[in-house]
């Protein structure tokens, strides 16, 4: 991603930092379109947090560049402190102020006289809908209660950029999304260019405009949450956001040949390839003479999954509707919907 | 922290024994062996306490001489005196240990390590010794002087009284609130001081805003333990001739053999500590909120680059351990080398050496064991009398040496006159005193152990003895050793409770000094002085150890 241009709300180039002789960050580049919500997705370890804390100065990078709204933060003998860069940062777990209420909390950042500020916090709250816990203590709150107020202690001072980190993996299964939904509201309302640190591939796709796919040191692949999804630049970007089937074929331009017989490519390839098969691309009707054995199935309510063994030993997960029926040890035939993608084997 | 936490007693735990004693509830069966348990802390807390009451109950039988007595105009300015130096000694050694504690914990100090070990070893000094080396250093015909001498100073400010006692207290107990504001330091989360900076506070803003309300527990239980010390103090205040109360019951009981006033004065100093506790009870209590939100582990914040400001702070730390370790220890062995160059014999040293020692260990293997009925009960018992019976025994811990060993004697001379002034009332004496400090290394031991894993002993059939032998003893041995080794350290320097209570021709270390330096023979108590810092020291270190293979295991 060198394509920065001017009109970036964020750039990183070349974003390099070692933590006691480990290599964190290997040149970490990055830029983001104002207004928009993106997601650094990535495993643990593969330095997302700590390119979180680089944007948001509470680390300097050995080496690279940040440029918020075109003034340069860090890098080139740069270095603006965390309390000078005007980034907001809404923490993993909260760090709510627990010895301030939560209107105190809300109007920390806030500049002005008592009275003024008190009345922006209120206001902010109401906003959020928590108008009525102002005078309350933070650790009064539920989890979901306390994340908005973070958020809306964030967004007091009006920051140029908002950083969340791990916003959700503090929260229940089940408050989570409708948290989610408010929180978007919110940034949505506030028209603020968001960048939000996740391990939760479904929680990046479907939350961000776009998606950072960071593995070791390095973005992999930054792109809208469809294009990483359906065509991911590399078989490990393929392996970590969403499930995926490889198998082993050869391309030869527009067609691949592999134990499914010849596939379409969505892009043209030739020699050794592993092509990628998602669980939803594979269409199963049951048959006597089909190509795969059921291994397993898996009932969702909403979906199944469903194991498959080919003829060549290899193993298949698909995904289909719930309505599907076929039982375990049932040959079925193999259909592809769409078009595949494939990596060169190395 | 179990160290600082042993110290403390159990001041946080409540919350903390709540969630552990939960799963417990649910079984309600007659233990035969908790009722053995309870039986031997009620009659451990009937001997310890015992005396104590019987000096309260004779001090309020002095009638309406007592009364007068305790407010006559020069009793009141004793009150005075030893509040305003228990409130002085408080704020200084907070003003001392919390930069010293931030200084070793958050910035770029150099040496960092060596300053945090170095600045906490005042700490193991006992006061009288340092108060007498005070005296020797900054007393007039002291070293200083004669230091200063040729430059033309003729005279220094007085040593002796407030001042004195002030300082050498201070310079002593300072690490009672660094080591508690370091730990509090360490396990606060950061985040929340970066999120005060991305939301534009500058760091000494946040520090104001949002480091110190944190560290308000921290820093409230480490200036209480320091007026705590203040208070109870004898040997520097008695050094320093300054007339708190511990020297004036001392004057009063000595020469006087008014016991009857110096029980009064007992009485009223016992007051004057169980009003600061509450006083502490009562704050720390307002905003005690979580301070730590969330499970994950904290990541560490960079250190803060203090560049030029380095040198005040190599200065200050260099002050602190200068006058607080090097001055002490280098003034003892030239001292030392000097006897010996003069060709002193080391052979008085031996008698006293072993007396301490034995009467040290007894006392210490003794609170170990005396300790461990009431901690498990306090902590694993379902009855609230016996929970009760496991914290009473910290009532010991808020009372003055001197009180106790003046109780003991009140008690031994009057009711038991075949046990006055032997070595099982000097040892009693040493187990009331601090039986606190075991039973509290021994009940923070036994909150680390989840109560499940004793649920699964006796889940596989074990009775509850056997868990507590084969489950819990061995989980909890390294805060139970910790705790005799506490036991052991505070007994061997223990003065008060020595001074008064050890047979006739039983010498002592502490007594040795203590007579050497009212007499300024300041040579003769080298070695023994320093013997003492040493076993101190090494003590601590033990403790240090073990804690660290707690923490380690757990």
């Amino acid at each position: 991603m060198t394509s920065s241009t001017d009109s970036s709300a964020l750039i990183c180039s070349a974003l390099t930092k070692t933590f006691a002789d480990a290599p964190v960050l290997r040149g970490v580049d990055l830029a983001v379109p104002p207004g928009a919500v993106v997601a650094l997705l990535g495993p643990s370890g593969c330095g997302k947090t700590t390119t979180l804390r680089l944007i948001a100065g509470f680390d300097f990078p050995d080496s690279g560049d940040i440029v918020i709204n075109g003034r340069r933060v860090a890098g080139a003998g740069v270095q603006i402190a965390a309390e000078n860069r005007r980034v907001g940062m809404v923490f993993q777990e909260y760090a709510l102020f627990p010895h301030r209420s939560v209107l105190d909390n809300v109007a920390f950042g806030l500049g002005g006289s008592a009275r003024e500020r008190r009345a922006q916090a209120a206001a902010l709250l109401e906003r959020i809908g928590l108008a009525g816990v102002g005078d309350r203590m933070p650790h009064g709150l539920s989890g979901g209660q306390q994340q908005r107020v973070a958020l809306a202690r964030a967004l007091a001072p009006k920051p140029e950029l908002l950083l969340l980190d791990e916003p959700f993996s503090n929260l229940d299964a089940g408050l989570r999304a409708q948290v989610r939904a408010e929180v978007r509201a919110i940034l949505s309302h506030a028209g603020i260019t968001s960048i939000f640190v996740t391990h939760d591939q479904e929680e990046a796709l479907s939350f961000a405009d776009s998606v950072a796919v960071m593995l070791e040191g390095r973005v992999a692949q930054f792109g809208t949450p469809s294009t990483i999804y359906r065509m991911p630049v590399s078989r490990d970007v393929a392996a970590f956001v969403g499930e995926a089937n490889f198998l082993p074929g050869e391309a030869h331009g527009g067609v691949v040949h592999c134990a499914l017989g010849e596939l379409r490519l969505g892009a043209p390839l030739n020699g050794a390839v592993d092509v990628l098969i998602r669980p939803e691309m594979i269409d199963l009707r049951p048959q006597a003479d089909g190509a795969a054995v059921i291994l397993w199935r898996e009932y969702y309510g909403y979906a199944q999954r469903v194991g498959l063994k080919l003829a060549d030993g290899a193993a298949l997960t698909a995904r289909v509707s719930a309505s599907w029926e076929g039982a375990v040890g049932e040959k079925v035939a193999v259909t592809i919907l769409g078009t595949a993608c494939a990596f060169p084997r190395s | 922290m179990q160290l600082t936490r042993s110290i403390f007693g159990f001041g946080s735990d409540a919350r903390w024994l709540m969630a552990l004693r939960a799963p417990l509830r649910r079984v309600r069966r007659r233990s035969r062996t908790m009722s053995i348990l309870a039986v031997i802390a009620a009659l451990t807390i009937a001997v310890t306490l015992l005396p104590i009451a019987y000096l309260a109950v004779r001090a309020l039988g002095s009638g309406s001489e007592g009364l007068a007595y305790a407010l006559s105009p020069r009793t009141l300015a004793v009150v005075g005196n030893s509040i305003a130096l228990a409130a002085a000694v408080a704020i200084s050694a907070a003003l001392v240990g919390v930069p010293f504690a931030w200084l070793t914990t958050r910035t770029t100090l150099p040496l960092r390590r060596f300053w945090l070990v170095a600045g906490s070893l005042p700490m193991v000094i006992p006061s009288y010794i340092g108060a007498m080396i005070f005296i020797a250093a900054f007393g007039p015909r002291g070293l200083a002087a004669d230091l200063l001498a040729p430059l033309g100073v003729e005279k220094l400010p007085p040593i002796y009284g407030f001042v004195g006692a002030w300082l050498s207290i201070t310079l002593f107990t300072y690490p009672f609130v660094a080591l508690p504001v370091r730990a509090a330091l360490l396990n606060t989360d950061p985040a929340q001081e970066e999120a005060a900076r991305s939301l534009g506070l500058r760091r000494r803003a946040v520090f104001w805003q949002v480091t110190l309300p944190q560290l308000r527990p921290a820093l409230a239980a480490g200036m209480l333990l320091s007026a705590l010390y203040a208070l109870s103090d004898f040997g520097a205040v008695a050094l320093m001739r300054f007339d708190a109360f511990t020297r004036v019951i001392y004057t009063q009981y000595t020469s006087s053999f008014d016991r009857e006033r110096a029980a009064v004065l007992a009485l009223m100093l016992v007051a004057v500590t169980v009003a600061i506790l509450a006083l502490e009870r009562r704050i720390s209590r307002r905003g005690s909120g979580n301070y730590r939100a969330g499970t994950g582990c904290a990541r560490r914040s960079a250190p803060i680059r203090l560049g030029v400001w380095a040198i005040p702070a190599l200065l200050f730390c260099g002050l602190l351990v200068g006058v607080g370790v090097a001055l002490p220890v280098g003034l003892l062995l030239s001292w030392l080398l000097r006897g010996a160059v003069a060709g002193a014999e080391l052979s008085p040293v031996v008698a006293p050496t072993l007396n301490s020692l034995s009467a040290s260990l007894l006392s210490a293997l003794a609170s170990a064991l005396l300790a461990i009925p009431p901690a498990y009960l306090a902590l694993r018992s379902r009855s609230r009398f016996r929970q009760w019976l496991g914290s009473a025994a910290y009532l010991g811990n808020a009372l003055p040496g001197l009180v106790v060993a003046l109780a003991f004697v009140f008690f031994a001379s009057n009711l038991l006159p075949s046990l006055y002034q032997t070595m099982p009332i000097l040892i009693l004496g040493y187990c009331t005193r601090f039986l606190p400090l075991s039973i509290g290394a021994t009940r923070s031991a036994l909150t680390q152990i989840n109560p499940r894993l004793e649920d699964a002993g006796r889940g596989l059939g074990l009775r509850r003895w056997q868990v507590i032998l084969r489950i819990t003893a061995p989980l909890a041995r390294a805060g139970i050793t910790s705790g005799a080794a506490l036991v052991f350290l505070s007994a061997m320097k223990e003065l008060p409770t020595t001074l008064l209570l050890a047979p006739t021709g039983f010498e002592t270390l502490p007594a040795d000094i203590w007579t050497a330096t009212s007499e300024a023979r300041f040579a003769q108590i080298a070695a023994p002085a320093l013997l003492l810092v040493l076993v101190s020291a090494l003590s601590l270190m033990v403790m240090l150890w073990q804690e660290r293979q707690t923490a380690d295991r757990l």
